[in-house]
């Protein structure tokens, strides 16, 4: 899933400071799951807004909004009878939605209320990391089902390098080294064989790096 | 000749090879490069010029190889993946080598959390045997990986580094040999202090052959100090070294301590010498350059082949 976390309600109240009657909109999608953007973070957010403008003498009228996603067009066309009615919308969805919601109200300020984080899992309650970083040409195939452009620190391709100690990455003792990962999975896999091949230099074509993305499906058109 | 390198004729040569470290200044004052100079000059083969090592930003690389070289010392610099693109370092590349500078480091680099731009972006486009094989591809095919030409191909002497104690063990060996099918003429390897280790990985290296493929340089840092040499072992990643070494330092008074690890490194050279496989020695006297010449001379290295 889409991974994300609450803005610290100062930031949002700095950007809502110009308004005085506002959406705050949720996700049903992955930041329902991961507990930053649903239903239950929408009432949270609109009370500590409201409840922070009354303290200081300005309050502000909010409207409370949940959308089944944010990142398709016939859920979003659902805000559109209300959407003008408001200064503002406080999406508390990804930046996907974020913007989706931008594009299509075009004259009304959006504004991000959580911070997108990454595509990942649920380790334990409270908890979550990183797992894909979306290159477009998946390797998971060749690394024992461990990524190295997300899980090495330097997104290495033949690794590890010198600053892996006794399973952890250089840069914090908490982050273990993904390419110890990769070989302990080779190793209980039998296949180390896959260790000591020469990769070939990434094409980032299909990654961020070759502009902004698009799939196109004719099958599906 | 590959390269046509000092290092690359003194390997060919078949003598015992003798590399050191200078790091560039934190600053556009050429003088500490100059000063450090003169304890290198006429005691190694080459210098290594590091490239903003620890991710602290430093004069580059190519500038401290200049510097080297106007100063009668054969510069070889090294260069991080973490930084530039491929794009960059190819053009650099093309540059240092017009510039004389012929012998290479490839390296990953320090993360930049180390250093003091820890928001900088981390480029790693391509990985340090990446970079070996790009300098390779465009010294031997004189072709850039589009497949188009270079016109006058640069000529380098390439190497990359090992390091014998990181983990995970079982693996150092392929890791090694993935370098040398990658390309690699030489490999400077991490500071050794475990002997005994690593002469189990040399064993190792020499069980598959790759001794005679590439051109092993053992890495030998002095010790200034116990406390050092404690702080080393504790937060230097990939650094191993035995409690036995650090009792030995421990042992004499803490004025006489920086003499006993100019000692242990001749000891530990004059050690590593023996050991089969070894070809040079790489000593990184990191910020204390001015101990090389006592070293390489105590470790019977001097004077340097001139070939």
């Amino acid at each position: 899933m889409i991974v994300g976390n609450a803005k610290p309600i100062e930031e949002v109240l700095s950007m809502i400071e110009p308004f005085d009657k506002l959406i705050v909109a949720g996700c049903n999608g992955c930041v329902t799951v991961c507990r930053a953007g649903g239903e239950k973070e929408v009432q949270i957010l609109a009370s500590a807004l409201r409840l922070a403008r009354e303290a200081q003498g300005r309050p502000v009228e909010i409207r409370e909004v949940t959308l089944e996603r944010q990142c398709d067009p016939e859920y979003v066309e659902l805000m559109r009878p209300y959407v003008g009615d408001y200064q503002a919308v406080v999406s508390i969805a990804c930046g996907a939605g974020v913007q989706f919601l931008a594009e299509h109200f075009s004259k009304t300020p959006l504004l991000p209320g959580i911070n997108t984080g990454f595509i990942g899992v649920t380790e334990k309650q409270g908890e979550w990391s990183e797992r894909c970083q979306a290159c477009g040409d998946c390797v998971l195939h060749l690394t024992g089902g461990i990524c190295p452009v997300t899980r090495c620190s330097k997104s290495l391709f033949h690794g590890p390098c010198g600053g892996s100690v006794e399973g952890h990455c250089e840069i914090d003792k908490e982050v273990p080294c993904g390419w110890q990962l990769i070989i302990d999975r080779l190793k209980a896999l039998g296949r180390l064989d896959l260790y000591e091949k020469l990769r070939p230099m990434k094409s980032w074509k299909t990654s961020r790096d070759g502009g902004p993305r698009r799939i196109v499906r004719e099958d599906l058109i | 000749m590959k390269a046509g390198s000092n290092l690359e004729k003194v390997l060919a040569a078949g003598h015992f090879a003798v590399t050191a470290e200078c790091g560039p200044p934190r600053g556009a004052d050429p003088e500490p490069m100059r000063k450090k100079s003169v304890h290198v000059k006429d005691n190694v083969d080459a210098c290594n010029v590091t490239d903003n090592q620890t991710s602290v930003v430093r004069m580059s690389s190519i500038a401290g190889c200049l510097h080297l070289q106007a100063a009668g010392v054969e510069p070889l610099m090294q260069m991080v993946t973490r930084d530039r693109n491929r794009i960059a370092l190819q053009s650099d590349l093309l540059g240092a080598s017009s510039l004389g500078i012929h012998n290479l480091l490839c390296l990953s680099g320090d993360h930049q959390a180390f250093g003091d731009d820890s928001q900088a972006k981390n480029v790693h486009d391509i990985d340090s045997i990446q970079l070996l094989q790009l300098a390779k591809m465009l010294r031997d095919d004189g072709k850039f990986p589009s497949g188009k030409e270079v016109k006058g191909p640069p000529k380098f002497f390439i190497g990359c580094a090992a390091n014998p104690f990181a983990d995970p063990y079982e693996i150092r060996v392929s890791r090694l040999a993935l370098k040398v099918a990658a390309g690699a003429d030489f490999i400077q390897t991490q500071c050794i202090y475990n002997l005994e280790k690593f002469e189990r990985y040399m064993q190792d290296v020499r069980n598959r052959g790759l001794h005679e493929q590439t051109a092993i340089l053992a890495g030998v840092t002095p010790l200034k100090s116990a406390g050092m040499a404690k702080f080393m072992k504790k937060n230097v990643a990939g650094m191993d070294i035995p409690d036995e070494v650090i009792k030995r330092i421990a042992a004499v008074p803490k004025e006489e301590q920086a003499q006993k690890g100019i000692d242990m490194a001749v000891e530990a050279i004059l050690r590593l010498r023996q050991v089969e496989g070894v070809r040079g020695v790489h000593i990184m006297a990191i910020e204390w350059e001015r101990k090389v010449p006592e070293i390489a001379k105590k470790s019977g290295l001097l004077p340097r082949p001139q070939v």
